[in-house]
């Protein structure tokens, strides 16, 4: 399949050293992204999370043991599972910053996107969404609500770029060329430990590209050949080793690929 | 006028009272299934038992088991009209009736499992033409069309219906015709069988189906082609002798049986063949490239251990593909039946492992496995579409000229 190139690629680097798994980025992201409150999560594989957070351990006994946390949010994989098998284009990945989009009234709900995404990163409305009475005030405007029956996920607070692009053209400035922190998702915002940074990928300048280039970074699952935008960082090998499967020949001497 | 002017000429049927009473034993299940549909359309998708992990279940799985198992039509016909095998015209409308009863059985399930059905349209209207579903959509809507084309003719030939002459005219214009729809049928049916096993086939973010294969077509394209095809003369075979059993009457000779069957085991050992090329390729191939062994496929504490690959290619794999090829087994009713039997539940495994199975194994090293059993939601909507095929093909049985050898073996 052929891959689109861009000029502006946006992604994210998570330092898994400095994450304490607090969750901010996951309460943020849901307030920004009108993702409704559930009557019952208890189900956590009903429960709607964009910025979920898996606990990772090295799988030593104490006092050896460690452990990190890992939020995943939408990868913007350069080669998208995703929107490769959406049948009515309602999942593309066509627009310079490379964010994958998620086009709500016209997906079907049909969740061969969900079956595509290795990192289930796509969540699908079980249900129509409920709000308390008042908390619809609360709603950020720039965002659709989305009704049942179709599918969700990160965008990189897309409706954010949005709003820097038509910044930068009202300061008379390049809509192509933002200034790093000029656009980031409510996640990265949020963040107390700084442990998140976002920026273009393309641009050397930006932070993100300089900490995606050292040797700590990673990403999930890169011999599946998604190619994410979104990299991960720490110096322990354990958490390295985990962003993607090894065969035991393969990790001798505790190295990853 | 009696009821009886309606059946057909020279047969003999059950009390009037009696078929009510078994139509009245079918909507038990039509009505807890519509019960199950109104909760589903009304509420969400949510009363089943489907999540973010299982986002195909028992509905993905019944729709691509009766589709492969439908392939009895398509396949039959193209047997039929193009290949001139005469025999099968003793088997071909059944053929039909059961290809339509699948193909609208699983548009029917369709419906309840995509969460915006008012929006299935829009596979034509915004096509993503690089998605096998697309293709999926397409040619499973067309074909549907082309079986109520092949359906029709049969409806026509009722006695009653026939004595109108526009409607005897039509039904005779539309059997002239059948071999240009059994082209069709065979051409928009091959296509489908393989873009759904192509859907699962360039999923390359799922170890457990993805596969590399010839041009754009995954291997399993052409698996999911062999393996309906394979399946499809069996199950339509094992649908005449479950009719028999349950009227008492011989409908399809034995010598029709025993050739279906043979045409099944034919093609079940050419697909055995490379199935098991390919189950072999992927195992030492596909996974060590992806950094993961066989073993990891396989989780017996959740439900999908080894027995099911065991169960699928060989006990309902090489096992029934040898006993179909075997012309002693052939003669023998309980083991062609047997084999047959094994052959169609082979390849609802293979579907199921496909389809539920390819979820439940976790692909980033941190993910767990997890189970999938479905709900009461699930089971009764498929349930109804199981009845709804009992229903029609009821009256299709009581009202029209199905088997034309009936008379003869009930002399």
């Amino acid at each position: 399949m052929q891959q689109m190139e861009f000029k502006v690629k946006w992604g994210m680097v998570i330092d898994l050293d400095k994450c304490t798994g607090c969750g901010a980025c996951s309460v943020a992201c849901r307030a920004e992204n009108n993702i409704p409150p559930m009557v019952d999560a208890s189900n956590k594989l009903r429960t709607t999370d964009w910025m979920n957070i898996y606990e990772l351990n090295n799988g030593k006994a104490f006092p050896h043991f460690e452990v990190a946390y890992l939020p995943r949010p939408c990868m913007q994989c350069g080669k998208p599972s995703c929107s490769t098998v959406c049948p009515v284009v309602a999942t593309t990945k066509d627009e310079e910053g490379g964010i994958v989009s998620q086009v709500y009234p016209r997906c079907i709900g049909c969740r061969y996107c969900m079956a595509a995404c290795p990192y289930h990163a796509r969540y699908f409305n079980w249900f129509d969404p409920v709000w308390p009475e008042g908390m619809e005030k609360t709603l950020t405007p720039y965002v659709s609500a989305r009704p049942r029956g179709v599918v969700e996920k990160c965008t990189f607070c897309h409706h954010r770029y949005n709003a820097a692009k038509e910044q930068a053209r009202q300061n008379g400035t390049d809509p192509l060329d933002l200034p790093e922190d000029a656009y980031i998702p409510a996640c990265v915002e949020a963040c107390p430990s700084g442990a998140m940074v976002f920026g273009n990928l393309n641009n050397p300048e930006h932070r993100v590209s300089k900490l995606a280039a050292t040797k700590y970074a990673f990403r999930l699952l890169v011999r599946l050949g998604t190619d994410p935008q979104v990299y991960y960082y720490s110096k322990r090998d354990w958490v390295r080793q985990l962003g993607d499967n090894y065969l035991q020949k393969e990790l001798k001497g505790g190295e990853h690929v | 006028m009696s009821e009886r002017e309606f059946w057909p000429e020279g047969v003999e049927r059950c009390e009037l009272g009696k078929f009510l009473a078994w139509l009245g034993f079918i909507s038990i299940f039509l009505l807890w299934g519509l019960y199950g549909a109104y909760k589903v359309l009304g509420t969400g998708i949510g009363v089943t038992a489907l999540d973010n992990y299982f986002g195909f279940g028992l509905w993905i799985t019944f729709d691509l088991a009766v589709i492969a198992l439908g392939a009895g039509a398509f396949f039959s016909g193209f047997l039929r009209y193009i290949m001139r095998i005469d025999e099968l015209k003793n088997i071909i409308n059944l053929a039909v009736i059961v290809g339509f009863l699948c193909y609208s059985g699983a548009m029917l399930i369709l419906v309840l499992d995509i969460g915006q059905p008012l929006r299935a349209w829009f596979g034509y209207w915004h096509p993503n033409v690089h998605s096998m579903l697309t293709e999926v959509i397409f040619c499973i809507t067309c074909y549907c069309t082309v079986l109520i084309i092949e359906y029709v003719p049969l409806i026509l030939e009722n006695r009653q219906i026939a004595k109108n002459r526009f409607c005897h005219h039509l039904a005779h214009n539309f059997h002239v015709y059948m071999p240009l729809f059994a082209g069709i049928g065979t051409f928009l049916s091959t296509f489908h069988q393989g873009s759904l096993g192509g859907m699962y086939g360039v999923l390359f973010g799922r170890p457990f189906v993805y596969r590399e294969g010839f041009f754009i077509w995954p291997w399993t394209f052409f698996l999911f082609v062999a393996s309906a095809i394979a399946s499809g003369p069996a199950f339509t075979m094992l649908c005449a002798t479950f009719m028999e059993w349950i009227t008492g009457r011989k409908l399809v000779s034995y010598e029709t049986k025993k050739l279906m069957g043979k045409i099944a085991g034919l093609l079940l050992c050419f697909y055995m063949f490379f199935k098991i090329i390919d189950t072999y390729a992927w195992a030492n191939g596909i996974l060590p490239g992806m950094g993961l062994t066989f073993d990891q496929m396989y989780n017996s504490a959740f439900g999908y251990g080894k027995t099911w690959l065991w169960l699928e290619l060989f006990w309902c794999g090489v096992i029934p593909a040898i006993m179909l090829v075997t012309p002693a087994v052939r003669e023998r009713p309980a083991l062609l039946y047997l084999a047959a039997i094994l052959d169609c539940v082979g390849i609802v495994i293979n579907r199921f492992v496909f389809t539920v199975q390819a979820l439940a194994i976790p692909v980033m090293p941190f993910d767990q496995w997890f189970s999938y059993f479905p709900n009461w939601a699930e089971w009764s909507t498929s349930l109804m579409i199981v009845a709804y095929g009992f229903l029609v093909m009821s009256l299709s049985y009581r009202y029209l000229p199905i088997f034309p050898q009936e008379r003869a073996l009930n002399r």
